[in-house]
């Protein structure tokens, strides 16, 4: 498996350390209650196909990613940074 | 029919013409009291314990493939209690029970072989842990023995004892671990189920849950819609998708876990033998392959397959542990695919709809546990009360932090585990 970081080219899966669905990006508010918290900490969609989540380009850049792929296939569509999306 | 050493040896001389098949292959009924969706080992157990404990025969289970065709045909088939929190440790002690008895219980052999299980450790500190979790294992009623590094030696001498990295100080023993034949026991209690009139229906997909009023009514399947009073989901490695047809989500993210088998080799591995600071263990089948396996990929995964990175790993701690493999030859390796919880610990409870129940989240450890989640889960499903050995296996525990069953002290959250 590899990666295509949008800073450093295609690189081999083990540079990159797997955070976990994208979205963690989306915090909550901190009074949102119980049930947002929840959500956000541990309940998943998990899909069995396309899906985004988060992976840290360790041994490279040192940038945050969101991929895009499919977890079935091991097929990557992309990455962008989570600064990028950030900033939209 | 009964199986027996008498009937193994007249059906030889006899051309073995007697057999015949272990289990019907029924029509789905329009209607049953429970279905259990799933007919993995879980599954299979669950409906047998349902049959046998609670007098409870107007049962289905679904499946969408063959039956053990899922998870109980794609482990390593190792069966140990030597867990250390308390809501692990009594469950998986429970299941130790249920499987020192199953094969008298089933008249099956399913090749259960308490052949011991020694974890290795390497550091004075690692020798703390390992002692306090023996100690552990001796309260709750299981068997465990501390051993130095010469009595490391005396059960395992082809160990490379002195790597630089992690050379060994000695090793915890478990002699009750050991393995059984994975499909046996899926077979097993298949036909157990199915004696007692559950019926055991394949290439039934479920597609849908019905639910009326916040209780559930039946299953809508590639075989037609079915209805029933319970339903129970033990569908382990693909739990979340079958859990969104109830419009829940899951606190669990699937993940691969590879797994390695040589050639047929002389007996020379006795143990079941862990190195988990190599993310390591290996046992040798009663065919003769060694299996062994490491760590999860770390990433989502419904691939059924691993990367490369992962099977590198795993063949360079096999050769610092035990280098006399070196020569043997891999033939296979799969992935199981894994339902992975934030504290690493399975759920065993009711869900948000009355009448649906589910059973997942066995991270790497669901082969050793499938006779103590049947029987929970038929108790659960059969009683609405959670049987005293799983109790604490709750759904809801990540919400409200109470009562987190996290053994490697990493985390609850996911990705660590």
């Amino acid at each position: 498996m590899r990666i295509t970081c949008p800073i450093c080219g295609t690189r081999d899966r083990r540079e990159f350390y797997y955070q976990g669905a994208a979205e963690a990006l989306h915090r909550p508010d901190p009074e949102a209650g119980e049930d947002a918290w929840d959500a956000y900490l541990h309940l998943r969609d998990n899909p069995a196909g396309r899906t985004q989540d988060l992976w840290y380009h360790e041994a490279g850049c040192g940038c945050w990613l969101v991929v895009d792929r499919d977890t079935v296939t091991h097929e990557i569509y992309g990455a962008t940074l989570v600064e990028a999306r950030h900033a939209d | 029919m009964r199986f027996s050493g008498l009937r193994v040896l007249r059906e030889g001389l006899t051309g073995n013409k007697g057999w015949v098949p272990h289990w019907r292959d029924p029509e789905p009924k329009s209607e049953y009291d429970i279905v259990i969706i799933g007919g993995g080992g879980h599954g299979l157990a669950t409906a047998y314990y349902l049959a046998r404990e609670h007098g409870l025969t107007n049962i289905a289970v679904l499946e969408k493939g063959y039956l053990g065709g899922g998870n109980v045909g794609r482990n390593t088939t190792i069966v140990r209690a030597n867990y250390f929190l308390p809501g692990n440790s009594e469950f998986y002690s429970h299941s130790l029970k249920l499987w020192e008895g199953l094969e008298h219980e089933l008249n099956y052999n399913v090749m259960h072989s308490q052949r011991g299980l020694i974890n290795l450790f390497h550091s004075d500190g690692q020798r703390d842990a390992f002692a306090r979790r023996g100690n552990a294992m001796i309260n709750q009623g299981d068997d465990a023995i501390l051993l130095d590094r010469e009595g490391v030696r005396e059960h395992l001498p082809y160990l490379n004892f002195d790597s630089g990295r992690f050379p060994i100080h000695g090793g915890l023993y478990h002699p009750r671990g050991g393995t059984a034949r994975h499909d046996a026991v899926a077979w097993g209690y298949a036909r157990g189920a199915d004696s007692r009139g559950v019926d055991l229906i394949q290439n039934c997909e479920v597609t849908g849950i019905d639910t009326e009023g916040g209780r559930v009514t039946g299953v809508q399947t590639t075989r037609g819609a079915i209805k029933a009073k319970k339903v129970g989901i033990v569908v382990a490695g693909r739990s979340g998708q079958v859990a969104a047809m109830a419009g829940m989500r899951l606190p669990i993210e699937s993940h691969v876990l590879q797994a390695f088998v040589t050639e047929g080799l002389k007996p020379c591995i006795d143990h079941v033998v862990s190195f988990g600071m190599g993310h390591f263990y290996i046992s040798q089948s009663d065919k003769g392959g060694l299996v062994f396996g490491g760590d999860l990929d770390m990433y989502a995964s419904y691939a059924q397959r691993g990367n490369l990175p992962l099977t590198e790993h795993v063949m360079e701690a096999a050769m610092t542990l035990m280098p006399m493999i070196g020569k043997a030859k891999v033939r296979r390796s799969w992935g199981g695919i894994m339902d992975m919880t934030p504290d690493g610990s399975p759920i065993i409870d009711r869900t948000g709809i009355e009448g649906l129940y589910i059973d997942c989240g066995w991270c790497y450890g669901g082969f050793k546990a499938v006779p103590g989640s049947g029987f929970a889960f038929a108790h659960l499903i059969a009683q609405d009360r959670p049987h005293d050995s799983a109790a604490r296996f709750r759904l809801d525990r990540f919400r409200d932090g109470v009562g987190l069953m996290d053994e490697e002290g990493t985390g609850a959250q996911h990705n660590l585990h």
